[in-house]
């Protein structure tokens, strides 16, 4: 087991430090104190654990690795992910899994403004509420939120599919509630049970989706152009 | 007020546009016991923040009130060698009376008579670029280019006493990198408005403000926010209510700090476009904003710490 600290290492050391570690290491950074970028675009199976608070665009860009945050996180935390499991245990900051291709980013709190935007195919699990505008222009991927939905959920969606176990304040351009079937019932016990987040029951949330009425532009749908 | 060559000497600001980088901190001390410490902790805070605004910044701090009836003024010339006895000589023979100043410099507070307009008039009067960045009973405003660690010693910031702090660092999108455009915008008695951010329609807001017969000296967008704040304070607005004007007129991104001699608030625009982290202990409330600024503050492990969500008013006081 590998131990960093923020404070005797500048974060370029760290990930530098990370990169040099075989696969499936174990390393724990240590006075994080806000620092951001720790663990970005790292490529193996490392397994990271982060004791405090973490600035932003932690994990990002990186492909398998599997890290923990015993803390809270800044803004584009798992920004670009590309494979490998975020878990923040604590709150997360605007712009949670932003772009995300791949891998699981998983919030034990809740999570701040445009969470989930622009997903391309990543997985966001938030125990707690979202703010407005989740999964804004999100392309592929699912989301699921434990908690309530701020405004303007899903604005200009394109494929991903958002699930809600609590209330949803309002929807945004082009999104829409839809009717859950026994695969999405199946696909958010999965993400219960990876997630641990067992106060979420998959028979109650509610699907959000994309109407697909943005999808292309009708020049003749008003002439006032 | 400003000669247009000041005005036009810019930095490459296209470069940044729409990528307005400003660092905000402030402390509002609850527990007396930390007072001796103000410039302590803040000075890490704002050094923290050079990342965010590496080309000028700027402190404000409120330190034990002058007494009733004076006010201290604080003050900056750009000419080398400016005869601060000579002032302090001129002002003692004219109707205002003895005044006190401590000078480092450039620099300097005066302590005199509380007839604000008068007082200000007569600096201009004494010497026309003597520049008065901030005043009030309690306030004193330190303001400079360079990075925040080359300011933060330049002023002495780590050893100043007070109960409340505000500081910005700054990197110019807006208006030009001089003294005179950096923060905090301080146009009132003990106000002081910080801004991350950039307002865009500010131009008119400014007009609207001189028909009210509000003049803003510089054409830096947050100074127009600082005179609109001062305005209705003037008109009998609470600072609550006139940030909730803020929230309605002005149009853009924005994280204000904005304090007052008892009073410490922010506010943040509908968008949440810019960041704002708030810290509350029973000692103090401190903000900053990234976390990593607050990360070295006493017992910041057990403090509450939130963001503010969009348009929602926050106000502190003492």
């Amino acid at each position: 087991m590998v131990t960093l600290s923020c404070t005797q290492s500048s974060v370029r050391e760290i990930n530098r430090a990370l990169r040099s570690q075989p696969p499936g290491a174990h390393v724990t950074i240590v006075e994080p104190r806000g620092a951001h970028n720790l663990a970005v675009g790292l490529r193996s199976d490392l397994h990271i654990t982060v004791e405090g608070n973490a600035g932003y665009y932690l994990g990002g860009l990186s492909e398998g690795i599997d890290v923990t945050v015993n803390g809270s996180v800044g803004w584009g935390v798992a920004e670009n992910l590309m494979a490998g499991v975020v878990r923040v245990n604590g709150n997360a900051s605007e712009a949670a899994a932003a772009s995300a291709h791949g891998g699981t980013v998983i919030v034990s709190g809740d999570a701040s403004l445009r969470a989930g935007i622009s997903l391309k195919g990543g997985t966001l699990v938030v125990a707690g509420d979202v703010g407005n505008v989740c999964a804004f222009m999100a392309q592929a991927g699912t989301i699921l939120v434990g908690g309530n939905a701020g405004e303007a959920l899903g604005d200009s969606l394109y494929e991903t599919v958002i699930y809600v176990h609590g209330t949803v304040r309002g929807l945004g351009a082009d999104a829409r509630i839809e009717e859950l079937t026994e695969a999405d019932v199946k696909v958010v016990s999965e993400l219960v049970e990876q997630s641990g987040f067992d106060h979420i029951d998959p028979q109650e949330v509610t699907r959000v989706a994309s109407a697909r009425q943005l999808y292309n532009f009708d020049a003749l749908k008003s002439q006032r152009y | 007020m400003y000669p247009r060559s000041t005005r036009r000497a810019s930095v490459p600001r296209r470069k940044w546009e729409g990528f307005a980088v400003c660092g905000i901190v402030g402390l509002h001390l609850s527990d007396p016991s930390l007072e001796p410490d103000l410039g302590r902790l803040l000075t890490p805070m704002l050094t923290a923040m050079t990342s965010r605004g590496p080309d000028s910044a700027g402190v404000a701090v409120y330190t034990a009130p002058v007494p009733a009836g004076r006010l201290r003024f604080s003050l900056r010339t750009t000419q080398a060698g400016f005869d601060w006895t000579a002032l302090a000589v001129h002002l003692r023979e004219s109707p205002l009376g003895p005044v006190e100043i401590n000078d480092w410099g450039n620099c300097a507070t005066l302590v005199g008579a509380g007839d604000a307009p008068a007082m200000i008039a007569a600096l201009h009067a004494f010497a026309p670029d003597l520049a008065v960045v901030g005043y009030g009973r309690a306030l004193e405003v330190f303001k400079d280019v360079g990075t925040p660690a080359q300011i933060c010693e330049r002023h002495g910031i780590g050893s100043v006493q007070g109960y409340q702090a505000v500081g910005h660092t700054r990197m110019a999108t807006e208006s030009a990198v001089t003294t005179e455009h950096s923060h905090p915008f301080a146009p009132a008695a003990d106000l002081c408005l910080v801004h991350n951010g950039s307002f865009s329609n500010h131009a008119t807001l400014r007009r609207r403000l001189e028909d009210l017969g509000v003049r803003c000296e510089t054409d830096n967008d947050s100074e127009v926010a600082a005179r609109f704040v001062a305005h209705h304070l003037d008109q009998g607005d609470d600072l609550g209510d006139a940030l909730r004007r803020v929230l309605k007129d002005f149009d853009g991104f924005y994280t204000l700090l904005v304090s007052t001699r008892d009073e410490f608030a922010v506010v943040r625009d509908p968008f949440a476009c810019k960041p704002l982290v708030v810290a509350e202990t029973a000692g103090y409330v401190a903000v900053a904003s990234e976390y990593h600024a607050l990360a070295g503050l006493p017992g910041i492990d057990s403090a509450r710490v939130f963001e503010p969500m969009p348009e929602e008013v926050h106000v502190w006081s003492r």
